[in-house]
């Protein structure tokens, strides 16, 4: 299936939701008892993906050797089909409203079994840690995947930098809560704030990685900035966005998705084609601009640079 | 509409059919256009489905409504169009479900009988839809003769279980937003709800005498 446009290049405004149909469209809802409740939930407009030339190009980026080759997911769908609850369920939701977050000033916070507890800027974390490309296969718990061009440094880098005692065995992180920004966190579709955590040598594998841009430039807000965490052989929902918080911990921590559904969402949450989601299979996805479905890899691909972190570990148990 | 009242009933009928036929076809169009000219974002196949599958609940519950309509206002009309409304749930239900064989699995036939059977929220869409399909098939005057007024209406209530197969279907199916299937279920509640309390009532006048 192609994905060039047939008619024309873009569409104009006003053949994006007759208002004739919108209005009719409410009548069919309020024929039930239930109120109009007033949001669009039918025929959402075209998603504003972010246009490229907004973001700024980061300096210094070097090429690293971690770079699948494969086609790269175009800037318009890797900055405009999301999921990031915090902005809206719908995956044009955050590319919509994700510009009222402020990422200036943004400091993150460490605590825990750290030898010195401290808060970080983030403008000064990047000018202390070199900045590469690395570009990663994505896969979504909910079978889609993209590759991305991410920008950052590793994650391994940062730990190494914050100094964990011997009794960190796990990383977790947070992100902010702040209604006023992230007006999704107005509904409970999740508890907020969003939260994940890694294993300790999770994450000091070479591939955990924090990112702060993708295609050579700043992060947008809907990716996740101005600082998320990207860790390929896992499902998507792994990499948390927009951190505030960095604790070192003895214990495992809680993750967002395993609260709100721990039969169906784990804490390692490897990708594993044989482990299928309960509600669905996960032995294939669809690649982003694909028409045929791919068969899903284990590890996402990675299994060679990460099968050794989970010798001996019963994958169906611990999923 | 004091224009409609000046019209004779035959074509006042086929003025709301016609109307309601545009307005039913209009999403249908209005998908394939974007589809064609990839306006549906990053996945398209899965958009579509998932508008597809919404314009399905939409057009079940339009069809619903026509009784209930009728018990609040005395109005005949959307009955009238009630078939017609059936049948275009049913087209919209069909285009979902070959979105879903076709686009989604493209025939991988194996993938698709472990889904409906393995997969709960596809099974009730699978039931949703394989209900509608005797409810097409007996939707014309021919059928009603046929089955007898009587055995067509028992049969069509079918319909209501279909309307629920397909809101427990999109339940069973959205990750952690709920909130648009728990609308079409309380929607689906108040329509048969209506039902019910009409249907109450005649039982309870028809016993008191006087």
């Amino acid at each position: 299936m192609k994905r060039e446009l047939l008619l024309g290049k873009t569409i104009p405004d006003s053949a994006a939701t007759p208002e004739a149909l919108y209005w009719r469209r409410r009548d069919f809802l309020r024929a039930g008892a239930v109120a109009g409740v007033g949001l669009s939930f039918g025929f959402p407009g075209p998603a504003r993906a972010a246009a490229e030339k907004d973001y700024a190009k980061l300096p210094n980026v070097k090429t690293s050797k971690y770079t699948a080759r494969e086609e790269l997911t175009p800037w318009k769908d890797v900055t405009g089909y999301n999921n990031f609850y915090e902005f809206g369920t719908g995956k044009d939701d955050p590319a919509r409203h994700a510009h009222s977050l402020k990422t200036r000033p943004w400091t993150i916070k460490v605590e825990g079994q750290v030898k010195k507890p401290t808060t970080l800027d983030i403008d000064k974390l990047l000018k202390s840690l070199p900045l590469e490309q690395r570009v990663y296969r994505l896969r979504c718990v909910e079978a889609w995947s993209m590759v991305i061009p991410w920008v950052g440094f590793p994650l391994a880098a940062l730990i190494r930098q914050l100094e964990p005692t011997g009794n960190a065995k796990y990383v977790a992180f947070e992100t902010l809560h702040d209604p006023e920004q992230m007006p999704g966190q107005g509904r409970g579709v999740l508890d907020w704030p969003y939260v994940e955590g890694l294993r300790m040598d999770e994450a000091m594998h070479p591939l955990a990685l924090m990112a702060v841009g993708v295609y050579g430039r700043v992060l947008p807000n809907q990716n996740g900035a101005p600082l998320r965490l990207v860790v390929p052989w896992k499902y998507g929902f792994k990499g948390i966005k927009s951190i505030v918080k960095i604790r070192f911990l003895e214990k495992q921590p809680p993750t967002s998705w395993n609260l709100s559904a721990p039969q169906e969402y784990g804490f390692y949450a490897n990708v594993n084609p044989d482990v299928s989601h309960p509600r669905w299979s996960q032995a294939r996805e669809r690649r982003i601009g694909e028409f045929l479905k791919r068969k899903t890899l284990p590890f996402n691909g990675y299994d060679k640079e990460v099968a050794a972190l989970y010798k001996g570990l019963d994958l169906r148990k611990h999923f | 509409m004091a224009l409609a009242d000046r019209l004779p009933a035959k074509t006042r009928r086929r003025l709301a059919k016609t109307l309601v036929a545009a307005a039913a076809t209009t999403p249908a169009g209005l998908l394939a256009f974007r589809f064609v000219t990839d306006d549906l974002g990053a996945n398209p196949i899965a958009e579509l489905m998932n508008r597809l599958g919404y314009w399905t609940l939409v057009l079940l519950m339009a069809s619903l409504v026509a009784t209930p309509l009728r018990l609040f206002t005395g109005w005949n009309w959307p009955l009238a169009v009630r078939r017609l409304v059936g049948l275009f749930a049913f087209f919209y239900g069909t285009l979902h479900v070959l979105c879903y064989l076709v686009l989604d699995q493209f025939f991988d036939w194996a993938a698709i009988w472990e889904d409906i059977w393995k997969r709960p929220f596809i099974t009730a869409g699978a039931v949703a839809y394989l209900l509608l399909v005797p409810l097409a098939v007996t939707s014309t005057n021919k059928m009603v003769k046929r089955l007898g007024s009587k055995r067509w209406k028992r049969l069509h209530r079918l319909s209501y279980v279909a309307a629920a197969s397909g809101v427990i279907h999109f339940l069973w199916r959205v990750k952690a937003d709920t909130f648009e299937p728990l609308i079409f279920g309380a929607i689906l509640t108040g329509l048969l709800a209506v039902r019910f309390f009409a249907w109450w009532r005649d039982r309870i006048r028809a016993a008191a005498p006087g």
